[in-house]
């Protein structure tokens, strides 16, 4: 009887050390609660799975901290500017002006990105020449831009080691060790990719919940129509409701370029006058429009397509009779793009208390 | 009843141990593993992601022409043996041109007896396959053919320049998808592509197809871009043409096994 009694106070060990948790295996002892992005119906309808790094999974403690590493100021040299200053919430993050200026009151030489969908950016190539690969990358750059927030990663860290809050949120986040600079833009990069917007007029009538305006529908088919507007090849389709192909072209701005684009990253010739595709979503918040803001309007834009093209070597055969300055959509055509470009905007996405600084 | 359950036990050993070429997934020595290789060119010009802006080529009319993008899409690669058996592979293949990754297709039922083949597929999609927006990765590549026009994908997108030895080039886009009779009214404009040349199969092997861009402005339609360069996804002739003239766009090249 106590032989057999041994055994079972043996196996009860060996059952309950079997079960219990092991933390050491986790790295922390707290591991971060996993938040996985809500992919909107008309995304996971449509088109691919979104990008999310193997080694960034989305967490509610790491969202946290991105989202407010991102409306701090204390990653600018002079603790005056966060990443909200010039990627406001309101204009869907982007900036009214068409150059933001940074700290030292030099402006840059770009618009500022809207920022939204970041996660379905496929080929994962940011800012409007696709210099850096990935989010977590890009988050790196605008910190030690002269012409944006001028620091250095060695201070912010300081900054953050030294805050009553970050060093427990970084643990939070990413558990025990040094605050690096990976894991700051590791957590803006989470926060970002929360950033999501499927909630347009047009989305909803693809969902069949409302109805175009014939304006809006005329729009679209002008939008479609390769005799017309020709819009679908570069910005997307009903069928790929992010409204852009993230890909480079160079669209008829100028026929020669003072501002190489894609051909000063790659450093081919072919490539000169290249930039990223924007989105054609949330228009109604983001002007002005272009690489280099130079459209206050979208009647500038549409006009430009409709005759204002520019002819150079690297123009993108897309761009239709450019001898003729473009396709010269009719006042009526006109207006109906622009009334169908409008119903791809989405207030709530602008409205979402989800993405205020709060 | 013993003999009859002896008998139908036989019957059933034997019905049960032949070989059913849908499913001929058992490997083997007599097996072998496909993939294919896709290569490009002009008239025996190789075009890859390193020349295509830069290359200057000139078509069967005498225009000089740039090219900027090549995609294109085929379905239902198929190998049929002398006795005419067909293996069919799932899937499809889209090709960006600019992307030497999509070059190759690796099936995944990729396993045949050894034999000798030829190679027949899709030129785009067949009816039953161009679903409007069926696929996700080729919306994703924004690969839609407009609904107004019959909807389903591309087959093949094909931007460039001509005249580009003149102080006047012009655009070209060679898009080809269903073709529109009238408004509302669209035909089916893919193409069954069959290469006689005999394929050997002995081993797990790689099957080169080459692609020559210029038959697309060749055979049997000499293509002239000044009168047809863009719009051309609204124009039903142009369509057509183009339809006549993938045919000899491909062909086989190297077998390595």
């Amino acid at each position: 009887m106590k032989f057999n009694f041994t055994y079972l106070l043996l196996f009860g060990f060996v059952f309950f050390s079997a079960c219990e948790k092991d933390d050491e295996d986790n790295g922390y002892v707290n591991r971060p609660t996993p938040a996985p992005l809500e992919i909107p119906q008309i995304f996971s309808d449509n088109i691919l799975d979104p990008v999310i790094p193997i080694d960034n999974p989305q967490t509610v403690e790491g969202i946290a901290l991105g989202k407010k590493l991102f409306f701090d100021p204390l990653l600018s040299s002079n603790n005056t500017q966060s990443c909200a200053h010039c990627h406001l919430p309101q204009n869907a993050f982007s900036d009214i002006p068409r150059f933001s200026i940074g700290v030292d009151g030099v402006p840059g030489n770009r618009n500022s990105m809207p920022l939204f969908n970041l996660a379905w950016n496929y080929d994962e190539n940011f800012f409007w020449d696709g210099r850096v690969f990935s989010l977590e990358h890009q988050a790196l750059e605008p910190v030690i831009n002269p012409v944006e927030m001028h620091n250095t990663w060695e201070v912010v860290i300081q900054r953050l080691q030294q805050h009553p809050e970050y060093p427990n949120m970084f643990t939070s986040a990413f558990g025990n060790g040094p605050i690096t600079k990976e894991k700051a833009t590791k957590a803006i990069a989470q926060f970002e990719r929360t950033l999501i917007s499927a909630n347009s007029k047009f989305d909803r009538y693809l969902l069949g919940l409302t109805n175009l305006t014939p304006e809006e529908e005329n729009g679209l088919n002008v939008f479609m129509d390769e005799e017309r507007g020709d819009c679908f090849h570069c910005h997307g389709n009903p069928n790929n409701p992010l409204w852009t192909d993230n890909a480079f072209h160079n669209n008829g701005l100028d026929a020669t370029f003072s501002d190489l684009g894609l051909g000063e990253v790659t450093g081919d010739p072919a490539d000169n006058g290249k930039f990223r595709s924007p989105s054609l979503r949330n228009l109604a918040f983001t002007a002005p429009y272009m690489h280099d803001g130079r459209f206050f309007t979208l009647d500038d834009v549409i006009n430009h397509y409709s005759e204002g093209l520019q002819d150079s070597p690297t123009i993108d055969p897309l761009m239709k009779k450019v001898n003729e300055g473009g396709v010269q959509l009719s006042d009526q055509d006109k207006a109906d793009l622009k009334a169908f470009l409008l119903s791809l905007s989405d207030p709530s996405f602008i409205n979402n208390p989800d993405f205020q600084n709060q | 009843m013993k003999k009859i359950l002896a008998l139908l036990s036989f019957v059933l050993l034997f019905i049960a141990c032949s070989e059913d070429k849908d499913d001929n997934i058992l490997p083997g020595p007599t097996n072998a593993n496909i993939s294919f290789t896709f290569s490009h060119d002009w008239d025996g010009t190789t075009i890859n992601s390193t020349n295509l802006q830069t290359e200057i080529v000139t078509n069967e009319h005498g225009e000089k022409m740039s090219m900027a993008r090549i995609r294109y899409l085929i379905s239902r690669l198929e190998l049929v043996n002398e006795n005419g058996d067909a293996y069919l592979f799932d899937g499809y293949k889209f090709t960006d041109l600019q992307d030497e990754s999509t070059y190759n297709f690796t099936p995944v039922n990729n396993n045949i007896p050894t034999g000798n083949y030829s190679l027949k597929f899709i030129w785009g999609f067949n009816e039953t396959d161009n679903i409007d927006g069926a696929y996700l990765d080729l919306n994703s590549a924004s690969w839609n053919w407009p609904a107004m026009l019959g909807g389903g994908y591309h087959f093949l997108q094909f931007d460039g320049q001509y005249n580009v030895d003149t102080t006047a080039p012009s655009p070209f886009n060679f898009h080809n998808g269903t073709a529109r009779v009238s408004d509302g009214v669209f035909e089916q404009n893919f193409a069954e592509i069959n290469l006689s040349t005999p394929i050997t199969i002995t081993n797990n092997a790689t099957i080169e197809v080459k692609m020559n861009f210029a038959e697309f402005f060749k055979n049997p339609n000499t293509w002239d871009l000044n009168v047809l360069d863009t719009p051309l996804m609204p124009n039903y002739d142009a369509q057509k043409m183009m339809q006549e003239n993938v045919v000899s766009v491909f062909s086989i090249g190297n077998i390595t096994q």
